[in-house]
This record gives structure tokens, sequence and C-alpha cells, in this order.
């Protein structure tokens, strides 16, 4: 259906989606859910907008508050009962985590997550080893810095030390 | 909203219809999914084989959980409660799925306003539950809980990759998101499990009993139920014996960094060809429900 039948015009439809976009991450309020990429897409259907949102982690209790927030903010800039929907597929990876949003978390002290890139066909490997990857503190820059535990505050960070300024730091993990 | 204290708003009736999975203020796990089903299916079986991988990431995750506030030091803590949550994450939306698929999954028992991933956790009794044994045992101590995680996640990763080209398109995306989480699950075990095995000599009995303790429940997990086989030839779900290569491979390669041997015990055998998938569960099964589910029962009308 077309924005113009539903009775929203594009205009309209673009208008939510830069409301949309600008809605803030429960758990990482420096970035916004564009920064983040768990924005999938903002359309209008049947007269009212409706956003595609995908999960960061299987458990991440933040998307509830993301669909809340969304809905909340998009009827306060005259979008009422916009429908919010959930996409799993395709899997969400830091990759999709913006430059902009990637100088903002370093920025606030939260080292951002490496490039991945695809994913290399066949079973994942087993890594035994820490990850080698250099992890720059966000702090003094100094790249001598270690993990201290992979799993952090939240599902998406790791906890990590830098061996110079002696300061712990958080890590969005890259998965 | 908000309550002057956590009493109040338990009583307090409102209009929120997030009334369960305890104090989250979650709704729907799948909201907005698709909700088609492969049209070479039988409903019941699909529906009863998510609640096959949904159970044992429960059950799993309620076991893993106990551990918050009780490991040997926080960063532990925090690392078994996040995998904990991420197992949660996959048994709601494999909970959900199935009540979509087939409503008849849903127990008598439960309240019409509690949703369907809450009405399977909370309202089914111990024969309704068709998780496999292993997850259900008591934690033990933190080499056996480690034990039990690297071969559940060695296994559920091997699984989720095949999964991953499934004919229900929201298990293969269950299957994908999932995916990425168990692999940071199964190195963690692994990781722990070579730290404790090549470590003192008192770390690395210890690792060698949980090993043991852990190694009898594994059999099962190869083992096909009839609903798996029906829909693995539907090309749906994965033929559980077909993962055993790959599971034993990447075991071998943990057990050998460790310094340690494969274990020589006797598989637990199924109780008359019934076991974990059959909903015949071992005696820690009774005692995990009433206290997972103690609350939900206790106070059936409560909202959060």
């Amino acid at each position: 259906m077309s924005a113009a039948s539903s009775g929203l015009s594009v205009e309209d439809v673009e208008r939510a989606r830069l409301v949309a976009e600008q809605v803030r991450d429960p758990e990482l309020p420096v970035l916004t859910l564009a920064d983040l990429g768990v924005l999938r897409g903002v359309c209008a259907e049947a007269g009212r907008v409706v956003v595609t949102i995908t999960p960061t982690y299987s458990g991440c209790p933040a998307l509830d508050e993301m669909r809340a927030d969304l809905r909340s903010r998009l009827a306060a800039e005259g979008f009422p009962d916009a429908e919010v929907r959930t996409a799993l597929s395709p899997a969400w990876t830091t990759d999709w985590i913006s430059e902009e949003g990637r100088r903002k978390l370093a920025e606030h002290g939260i080292a951002p997550p490496a490039r991945l890139g695809p994913r290399a066909a066949g079973p994942v490997p087993l890594r035994l080893d820490p990850p080698s990857a250099t992890v720059p503190c966000p702090r003094c820059g100094s790249p001598n810095t270690v993990e201290l535990s992979r799993f952090g505050a939240t599902a998406c960070k790791a906890l990590r030390r830098c061996q110079d300024c002696r300061e712990p730091f958080e890590h969005v993990k890259e998965i | 909203m908000s309550w002057d204290n956590a009493y109040e708003s338990l009583t307090e009736g409102h209009d929120d219809s997030g009334h369960w999975a305890f104090g989250t203020g979650f709704a729907d796990a799948l909201a907005g999914v698709g909700r088609d089903i492969p049209s070479n299916v039988d409903r019941a079986d699909l529906a009863a084989y998510c609640v096959m991988l949904g159970d044992d990431a429960l059950v799993f995750a309620q076991r893993l959980s106990e551990w918050c506030s009780n490991a040997p030091e926080l960063e532990e803590d925090v690392a078994l409660a996040n995998i904990a949550l991420d197992l949660l994450g996959q048994a709601r939306m494999s909970l959900t799925r199935a009540g979509e698929v087939d409503p008849a999954v849903r127990p008598a028992a439960a309240p019409v306003h509690v949703p369907d991933e809450d009405a399977l956790a909370y309202f089914r009794d111990e024969r309704a539950f068709r998780n496999v044994r292993m997850v259900e045992q008591e934690r033990g101590d933190f080499a056996e809980t480690i034990a039990r995680l690297l071969l559940f996640s060695c296994w559920r990763l091997a699984l989720f990759e095949r999964l991953t080209t499934s004919g229900d398109p929201v298990l293969a995306a269950i299957a994908a998101k999932g995916l990425k989480e168990l692999a940071y699950h199964r190195d963690h075990a692994a990781r722990w499990t070579v730290r404790l095995g090549d470590g003192t000599e008192f770390s690395r009995e210890r690792m060698r009993a949980g090993l043991d303790r852990v190694w009898p429940f594994l059999a099962e997990l190869f083992t096909a139920h009839p609903v798996e086989a029906r829909l693995a030839e539907a090309g749906v779900a994965v033929d559980p014996g077909s993962l055993r290569p790959v599971v034993d491979d990447v075991l071998d390669q943990v057990l050998a960094a460790a310094g340690l041997d494969r274990p020589e015990v006797a598989p637990l055998p199924a109780v008359a060809g019934l076991a974990g998938r059959h909903g015949v569960h071992t005696e820690p099964m009774g005692y995990l429900l009433a206290e997972m589910q103690h609350v939900a029962r206790s106070h059936p009308q409560a909202v959060w």
C-alpha cells in the first residue's frame, strides 16, 4: 500500500523515520536506535506508521523498552498507534553500529567493537585463546589493554582494563 | 508505572497487558514476527519441537541463574547470569513460537491473561516438559557446571548451525541469532575447562570429577524422539544423531588442550525407552520446577 493511499504522505513517513531514528537505546543512552543499527525500517500501512526493529541479543531486556519508547515518541510527534514489529532475520551484528555510533561510544569511555565482516562458511571455530585483536583504551588511547571478563554489565559488553592508565573500561564485544 | 512498594504493584489494577515474565515488562517475545508455518509439517509436531528447544534453554537458564551471587568470583557471577539470560531469551522465542503454531500446547491450568511463553513455563507439570535430562541436574560445584555448559553448548551450537537452514523460517531465524550467543558460551566453558584441567592437581581433579558426573547425560542429546525424526525428514528439524561427530570433534579438541581424558562412564539409561524428550525426568526436576513456578502458581492473578 502506498503512503498516499494509506493517509500518510511520503513526507509524513520521512518525518516518522527521523523521530524513530532519534529514539535512544535504554542501555547505551549515548546511542540512538539508528546509531545502534537495530532500526530496520519505517513505513506506512493502513494509515499508521510501522517501525521494524531487531533485537541485539535473544534475551536483551531493552527490546521491550525500545518498543514502548518508539510508540510514545511517535505518538508525541503526531503518529498515534504506531506499530512496532520485530525482525529476527538477518540477525543483528555489531557491524551495523554506525561510524557515528562508534565515535559516540569511544567519547563516552566505551570501546567500540571491531569490524567482523561476513561470517565464514562452515562450523563456528572453537577459540581457546583470548582474542588477540587490539582494543585501544578509550580514555588514554593506549593499545596495551587486557580482557578481564568477556561478560559485562549488559549482554553486549565485555570488561577490560588498560595496563597503562590502569582504568577499567567496557567494550562492546563483537557479535 | 510506579508504586510505593512492591506489594502495591502486585495488587494494583492497571491496563498494561505485559503481566508476566516477572519484573521485566516483557510482552510478546516474537511480536510482529511472521506466523506462517511450512506446509509440509504437522502443527502439533512443530509446536512439540519448539517446546523441546525452548525447554532445554529454559531449564538450563534456571539452573545457571542459581550461580548469581554464588560464583567463585564476581566476573563469573556476571558471566553465568549473562549466559542464562541469552538462553532465557532463546527459550522465550521458542515457547512463543510453539504457542503460535499450535494453541493446544498451552496448559489448561494457565489463567487466560498469561501469554503463551509464561503459560508454558509456569503452568505445566513435570511430565509436560520436554528438555533433555542433562540440563535439570543440580548445579554441583563450579567445575561440574562448567563441564555441563561445555557439553550442552557444544551440542546446541552444532544443532543451531544446522537449524539455520530449517524449512521453518522462524526456527531458522531463532537459530541464526542464538548461534552467535552460543559461540560465546562454548568458548567460555572451553577456556575454563582448559584452565582448570591444565591448572593445579586440585583443580584438575575437580574438573575431571565434574566431567565424570556430566558425561552419562551426553548420549541422550544424540537420541532422536519420533517428533525430531519426522521433522528432520521434512527438513525442519535436525536429526540429533547426526550431530555426534561434530560435537565429539570439538570436545576432543578441548579435552586435549586441557590434558584430560574422555570419561569412561556408562550413559544414563532411558526408563522403558523414555527420557527427557518424552517428559520422563530425574528427581531434581521436580524441585527445580517447584522453585521456578512457585510464585506464578501461588498468585495466578498477580500482575507485574
